[in-house]
């Protein structure tokens, strides 16, 4: 059963072939028996997920239920939980329950899914490895000597290892797109303003937004489905009309005209990773796309201007976590300079150190006009160059990734080589478009993500286009060894 | 050295919406603590600000007000530093892009003449909480009622140069705001905060001196007191050939005095930036339009029309349309009565006399405008005297009824039955034979005096309801 789509549950699901409590028992036996080897989940309430899931059955059993009615989906453990711990992979929020739900929760909720627990993540949203969890690293279902890609590496492996059938992911930089790379699964981050990211804890408001990350572009069009729409408390949400993401998903790809930044298949690109990402691109023009030759020329500018945008937003949206009114606070302090330095400095870990100090530097007097302004002229530029390229191009195509997951450590000490992991999807989240991340091959045994990068709001169309590719291909199906584990053919 | 000071204001003006800035919260005044603070006020992770609209009518009200440039694409800005009753660690702010842009307005000085004063800005903020160090035993307490209130700092040009034009100008401000129904205006609860900027130069130089600033001065009489102290405190430094240091004083209203912020409190690189959770504020020329067409009529424009249409003095026109409230009442007086003239007589002496005794304000005047103009009618139509008439008043201000309701019960309505009246002054005549005499005998100087007697006693016998001018003619008749 686990290894089961969202799109195949659903219809065993409406057909009583199971019952949700009997698929979410099977996915909390799963999380059990094989998460120790993954610690994708922070937090896990078995019988809440149990009751919701009795619920969700008594709902099946009038007929008219709401489409993900007792599907269980993880979600990442930065989007507030009314009565559940959102710790957002931090000491500072270890204690934190929140008196509400997120938007995105409270949408699932009334679409009938059944939550089954919080994900790992890098504390804050703020890596690309999921190494800096106060929860500890998450490791790469396909090798656990691997990272999973961040920040939402704990989704990203719960989906891999079949310990959720879908989960949420927000991506500031990539944090949806890498680490679905990483893993093998198909993660999508929507246009800027399409979800909205009321109760979702901020990193950089102007570049957050959340996203579904699942197994195939027909589960994450179906959780899209949930999630998008406007939210009059969440002033940056979009009234742009949303649509049935479903819809699409079988057109033709006769005539589409795909675009190959060459700056995305230059020096920088791990040549095997290359061939994947060659032999996907091919299947899509035998699918009848074409492939245009584009050019994003401020490329190069991308990793330095999102990092001054990124850190100077994310330093004063944590500037609440200063342990007055909830959250980790200090012992025993002595005085209010005493409280907010002993309670920062031991409730932050180092990469959020880090971009506080850059965030916070960038935006100083005097520096000011030199880094934060100029910065934003520089995504202003970026986001021209794509709006150029539509102007040729139906959607953008290239790797997700320069190379496939690396080894635990193998980067953490080094800042500017973990940030270079992003530097092919940053850009998309300065210029506020959607991206989506596909299995496209395998270097070996790791996983391989092509890039589909569209239009504003134009979700659609990414997701008919990996849609398409994935009833011609198989990377989608394939599954980690790991994972295999004790469980296989068995209860679940 | 004679100095002159330079004087700019800061004016922390809160608006009188219904809910918070960037929240739903409501914003009474003296609610139990934190009571009024939302997860939003709160700043709990994932909560995000949504501007009241309310505020923003308010704030191009203000700007139509002062005929300032409305800011057609204003920007919120977070202004970054760390303090208890700052919840998110920043202020959302405007710094850049102001919703109000350069304007003016008239001040009212004591000599009765006017100025107008320049307006360099006003933008929308959100207030913060409060932290209270009492009753905490060493620790302090958090109050975020008021953390969101929406606020309209307004900043006046350097315009200012003494303590009584800064008062003059908080008191036009205060006019102002009260008309547009903006704010209540209530000092006393903080509806009206005020920083001094103040710099002195010797009279005659062009070029500004080094400036101090003085941070939350919340009355009138403060803002008056700080002024003069730091005036005194300036030249003192400077006639002893020393520099005034820049910095943040705080006014201290026991001991009056200001002194130094401690420099932790006031060295703050604020780090403005563009809030990135809020759109920038786009407004076009059919909102403003629609916002002019509702504006009242303001304090200036009332004080012409009072003295054109009713004739009052310049004087008498300043008194009356000082509040939107007292001048409305002013005209229903004069709607009721039709007299113009004694309206204003009445409500500057009387009624503004009675309210300040009984320290209220025109808001809980017990008598109504209406019922006030019904006594000036009887005056008017000779029921009563003009004396009588600050009795009855006196009795209506307890509450004792309308003035014909009374003037009846007290049967204090004007004698004026010249057979009644005769018999009254025959009497008066018959017990003072002397002073008849005297009368006689005298000369007209002599005699004007000494009919004020002969009045003085029928008024005593009549118990002052005879009509004076008739009981003059019947003296007259009589005296010779």
């Amino acid at each position: 059963m686990h290894t089961n789509s969202v799109a195949q549950l659903i219809e065993g699901l409406r057909e009583r072939q199971f019952s949700s409590v009997e698929v979410t028992q099977g996915f909390l036996d799963r999380i059990d028996a094989l998460d120790g080897l993954y610690n994708s989940f922070i937090s896990v309430d078995a019988s809440a997920a149990l009751h919701a899931a009795a619920a969700a059955d008594k709902r099946l059993a009038t007929g008219e239920a709401p489409p993900l009615t007792g599907i269980p989906i993880a979600h990442k453990d930065i989007f507030c939980t009314d009565g559940m711990r959102t710790s957002c992979g931090s000491r500072m929020l270890d204690n934190f329950v929140p008196p509400y739900d997120a938007t995105v929760i409270q949408r699932f909720r009334a679409a009938g899914a059944v939550m089954l627990g919080k994900t790992n993540m890098d504390e804050f949203a703020m890596g690309s490895s999921n190494e800096s969890s106060f929860y500890g690293p998450v490791r790469n279902p396909w090798d656990t000597g691997l990272v999973p890609g961040g920040s939402s590496g704990g989704s990203a492996a719960a989906v891999a290892a079949m310990l959720a059938p879908a989960a949420t992911g927000t991506d500031t930089g990539g944090s949806i797109r890498q680490p679905a790379a990483f893993c093998g699964i198909t993660g999508l981050k929507p246009t800027y303003g399409r979800v909205s990211r009321l109760g979702m804890v901020a990193f950089a408001s102007s570049l957050d937004q959340a996203g579904p990350m699942a197994h195939s572009a027909q589960d994450c069009a179906l959780l899209l489905n949930a999630m998008a729409g406007h939210d009059p408390l969440d002033s940056t949400s979009s009234c742009t009309d949303t649509e049935d993401y479903c819809n699409a998903l079988d057109n033709n790809l006769q005539g589409l005209r795909i675009g190959l930044p060459d700056e995305y298949f230059g020096d920088g690109l791990d040549s095997a990773t290359g061939e994947c990402i060659n032999g996907a691109l091919r299947e899509l023009e035998a699918l009848g796309a074409t492939l245009v030759q584009v050019s994003l020329p401020h490329s190069a500018l991308t990793v330095p201007a999102y990092y001054i945008i990124a850190p100077a937003e994310a330093s004063t949206n944590l500037s609440r976590y200063d342990g007055v009114r909830y959250g980790y606070r200090c012992p025993d302090p002595v005085d209010l300079h005493d409280l907010y330095t002993r309670t920062r400095e031991q409730g932050f870990g180092d990469e959020v150190k880090r971009r506080i100090l850059v965030g916070t530097y960038a935006l100083s007097a005097g520096y000011y006009d030199a880094y934060y302004k100029k910065a934003q002229q520089v995504r202003r530029l970026i986001k021209q160059d794509f709006m150029n390229c539509f102007e040729q191009v139906d959607i953008i195509a290239g790797p997700t990734t320069p190379g496939p997951a690396f080894a635990l450590g193998a980067k953490s000490d080094d800042p500017i080589a973990m940030y270079l992991e992003d530097v092919y999807t940053l850009a998309v989240n300065l210029a506020g478009l959607p991206g989506m991340s596909v299995p496209a091959g395998l270097v070996g045994d790791k996983p391989v993500g092509l890039q589909l990068i569209g239009r504003h709001f134009d979700e659609s169309r990414l997701l008919n286009v990996a849609h398409r590719f994935q009833q011609a291909t198989d990377w989608h199906l394939r599954r980690p060894e790991s994972a295999a584990g004790p469980l296989t053919g068995g209860a679940a | 050295m004679q100095w002159e000071p330079v004087i700019g204001l800061e004016v922390h003006l809160q608006l009188a919406t219904h809910s918070k800035i960037f929240s739903g919260s409501p914003t009474t005044f003296g609610a139990e603590p934190n009571t009024q603070a939302s997860a939003v006020d709160l700043a709990m992770p994932g909560m995000l600000p949504v501007l009241n609209e309310q505020a923003v009518s308010f704030a191009v009200r203000f700007g139509l007000g002062i005929g300032a440039v409305i800011g057609k694409r204003s920007v919120f800005d977070r202004k970054n530093y760390f303090y208890p009753d700052l919840p998110k660690g920043y202020q959302i702010s405007q710094f850049e892009a102001p919703i109000v842009g350069r304007g003016s307005f008239e001040i009212l000085l004591e000599d009765g003449s006017s100025r107008i004063v320049g307006i360099t800005r006003a933008h929308l903020e959100e207030d913060a909480g409060k932290s209270l160090h009492e009753d905490f035993h060493g620790q302090s307490g958090i109050d975020l009622n008021r953390a969101g209130t929406p606020l309209l700092e307004i900043v006046s040009e350097p315009e200012i140069h003494s303590a009584a034009e800064a008062v003059a100008y908080l008191k036009a401000l205060h006019s102002l705001v009260t008309y547009l129904g903006i704010s209540d205006g209530n000092m006393a609860e903080g509806s009206m905060r005020c920083d001094v900027n103040i710099s002195l130069r010797p009279v005659g130089s062009g070029i500004l001196g080094t400036r101090a600033e003085i941070k939350n001065v919340n009355s009138f009489r403060f803002v008056e007191k700080a002024i003069r102290h730091e005036i005194e405190r300036q030249s003192e430094i400077l006639d002893d050939g020393g520099e005034v240091v820049q910095e943040t004083r705080l006014y201290d209203a026991e001991r009056d005095e200001t002194r130094p912020m401690r420099s932790k409190e006031v060295a703050n690189d604020y780090r403005y930036f563009p809030e990135p959770d809020l759109l920038p504020v786009v407004i076009d020329d059919a909102y403003i339009q629609a916002i002019r067409d509702a504006l009242p009529e303001l304090p200036g424009d009332k004080r012409q029309r009072f003295t054109e249409q009713y004739s009052l003095s310049k004087y008498d026109a300043n008194v009356l349309a000082d509040s939107r409230a007292l001048a409305d009442y002013y005209e229903a007086v004069v709607a009721e009565c039709g007299d113009a003239k004694i309206a204003a007589n009445w409500v500057q002496v009387e009624l503004l006399g009675q309210l300040n005794r009984d320290e209220r304000t025109i808001g809980n005047c017990p008598v109504s405008a209406t019922d006030l103009g019904a006594l000036i009618s009887r005056i008017l139509d000779k029921s009563i005297s003009g004396k009588i008439a600050k009795q009855v008043f006196e009795a209506m201000w307890q509450g004792e009824g309308s003035a014909d309701g009374i003037i009846a019960a007290r049967g204090l309505q004007q004698v004026s039955d010249s057979g009644a009246l005769e018999t009254i002054v025959d009497e008066v005549l018959a017990a003072s034979a002397a002073q008849v005499q005297q009368y006689l005998d005298a000369d007209d100087a002599k005699r004007k005096k000494l009919v004020g007697f002969f009045v003085g006693q029928v008024m005593k016998l009549s118990k002052g309801q005879a009509n004076p001018q008739m009981v003059n003619e019947l003296l007259a008749k009589k005296l010779v």
